[in-house]
């Protein structure tokens, strides 16, 4: 960074400082990188393979990999499986952005209103996290499955509606912190209505610990998408995700191991890449807890 | 201490049956039935069929009596195991969940508690280093990417364990199953203890022990464990949960005869008995857990007040 160039009386942002530590987070700069790959890899990829994802070719069943131009080899029914890894990696990471965004979504406004406004709004609305806190949610989201059938709306809301939990908790309680500060005093004393101090001045303040949060969610959506699928209750085939194709690598791994380890290696990569992010942007904005 | 335990049994109650009507309606939104079979049934056998389990009634008839049942501790018989009844499918299958829930938990307690010590005590050492590595594997690992992988290199490869099967509780088949179910906890578990640990180590009473002359390995074992393991207690419940969720598909893929394959197969098959019976179990086993750990909290936190 050319900071270190600029005149010497500039201030430096709380941002600023963040960035800083970020980026000398050797592991956080190194998921940046590897998160940056995938996901470009995800974006472009489906459309430059020489196979379709969902492209069955009878006569190239269980090629090895490298064998006759399949990179990563082809699955049972000839279908080439770097093509199905690249449009999987994109399924995921697409749940695990939408469904995270559901959840940012009700996480924020459902905290923010219970911490702002408090008292008997703010037990009512805590206590029904509590509650729904302390359900077996994953059966939950089996039935909703069961139920409606997997399609990929559902998958999204399913899971959005799980992860949203933690989220109006963080927020609720950043909120409580922030409602006393004075530029809501000031912001109030200008004649600002509730709702107009809650948009503009306290959900911009959030910003920190939601974005560290919202880094942790997108892995664990991804693997409860992935845990879903591996049940054969999430997306379905032909669509592949990270979970399709580790579900039915696992089947045929003594014929085809390699059907199990690459999906298997993308999943972790993946995950560990969020993961890396996450814990680097939770040492650079809050720096007590190192 | 005991209005306490009131109170929260009183929370307890409405969290039921939330579950309960949350789970009821949801079941019987699904389309399809648990009678539906390739070979269609006579109109006049479906409604004999139907009147016998009382589902020629209304909805809310059928729920209202569902939830007397439920009062009672009768949950109805299976739907599709004609002969038994859900209390009877519970009770043959949920020791083998147990067993292999508890014997995880104990595990990955004794290994994640020890190398969270030990990563503390070398903190920003080649042992913190190293244990902290393998707590985020453990964590970005799925468990359904760990079993089959376990079973290529020990069963298939190897030939020392079982692949599948459970072979009535016989150690060598708990293995591969235990670990698995293990891992993930073993390393929020390490994570937790170190995290704990470390502050505590900077803690004043600590300092006291150390100015007193008490070795390292005492003040650990005798003055910092204690207070540095209390954030596991309220791990407990969460650490249930995975458990449950990770015994979904632990039992799956080593073909275990336990609570968690019935619950996927039965949602699919509409056996509508079955699939209520085992929300209402796993909703109360993690409910109870949480009252414990909160109990448990207490008595090992002086500064604790139960209210």
């Amino acid at each position: 960074m050319g900071a270190s160039a600029g005149p010497p009386l500039k201030g430096r942002s709380l941002w600023d400082d963040a960035r800083r530590r970020l980026l000398r987070n050797r592991g956080a700069v190194t998921g940046m990188v590897v998160l940056g790959l995938l996901v470009s890899a995800a974006a472009v990829g489906p459309a430059l393979t020489p196979w379709g994802y969902d492209q069955v070719n009878k006569t190239d069943v269980w090629f090895a990999p490298l064998q006759h131009g399949h990179l990563f080899g082809t699955d049972a029914l000839g279908r080439d499986l770097l093509a199905r890894l690249l449009m999987g990696l994109r399924v995921s990471l697409a749940i695990g952005l939408v469904a995270t965004f559901v959840s940012l979504v009700i996480g924020v406004a459902w905290g923010s209103v219970a911490g702002f406004v408090g008292g008997r709004l703010d037990e009512v609305m805590m206590r029904f996290v509590d509650v729904l806190y302390s359900l077996p949610f994953i059966f939950f989201v089996i039935l909703l499955m069961v139920t409606f059938g997997s399609n990929f709306i559902l998958i999204f809301v399913a899971i959005g509606a799980v992860e949203w939990l933690t989220m109006s908790r963080i927020v609720r309680g950043q909120t409580l912190t922030l409602k006393h500060k004075e530029f809501v005093e000031a912001a109030r004393a200008a004649g600002l209505g509730r709702g107009g101090i809650i948009a503009r001045h306290i959900v911009p303040n959030l910003l920190g610990p939601v974005v560290v949060y919202v880094t942790l969610t997108i892995p664990a959506v991804i693997l409860a998408e992935s845990f879903l699928s591996f049940l054969g209750l999430g997306v379905q085939p032909p669509m592949a995700s990270l979970g399709t194709l580790i579900a039915s690598g696992a089947s045929d791994m003594e014929l085809a191991p390699w059907l199990l380890i690459f999906p298997s290696a993308v999943m972790v990569v993946t995950l560990m890449s969020f993961n890396f992010i996450g814990d680097g942007l939770r040492d650079a904005i809050d720096p007590k807890d190192r | 201490m005991f209005r306490f335990i009131g109170r929260r049994l009183l929370v307890a109650i409405p969290t039921l049956f939330l579950v309960v009507t949350l789970a009821f309606f949801m079941m019987r939104a699904a389309p399809g039935g648990p009678f539906d079979s390739d070979r269609k049934l006579s109109p006049a056998i479906e409604k004999n069929v139907l009147a016998k389990y009382g589902m020629n009634r209304p909805l809310g008839a059928q729920y209202l009596s569902y939830l007397a049942g439920v009062a009672r501790g009768d949950l109805g018989p299976s739907l599709k195991y004609r002969d038994k009844s859900v209390l009877e499918i519970l009770k043959e299958n949920y020791l083998v969940s147990l067993k292999l829930g508890g014997s995880a938990i104990l595990l990955a307690a004794l290994i994640g508690v020890s190398l969270g010590v030990l990563a503390a005590m070398r903190q920003n050492r080649a042992a913190d280093y190293g244990v902290m590595t393998v707590a985020i594997l453990g964590v970005c690992i799925p468990t359904f990417v760990t079993a089959p992988l376990l079973v290529l290199a020990f069963a298939s490869k190897l030939g020392w364990l079982p692949s599948a099967g459970w072979n009535g509780g016989a150690l060598v088949n708990m293995v591969l199953p235990v670990t698995v179910l293990a891992l993930p906890q073993i390393a929020i578990i390490s994570r937790l203890t170190r995290a704990g640990m470390v502050e505590v180590l900077h803690s004043n009473y600590v300092r006291t022990a150390r100015a007193k002359g008490l070795s390292e390995r005492r003040i650990v074992t005798h003055h910092a464990l204690r207070a540095a393991i209390l954030p596991l207690v309220s791990y407990l419940g969460p650490a249930c949960a995975g458990l449950i969720t990770g015994s979904l598909v632990v039992e799956k893929i080593f073909n275990l005869p336990g609570l968690g394959k019935f619950f996927v197969i039965s949602a699919l098959q509409r056996d509508y008995t079955v699939v209520m019976g085992m929300v209402i179990f796993y909703a109360a086993l993690i409910l109870i857990l949480n009252l414990l750990a909160d109990l448990a909290h207490a008595a090992l936190d002086p500064r604790v007040r139960l209210a």
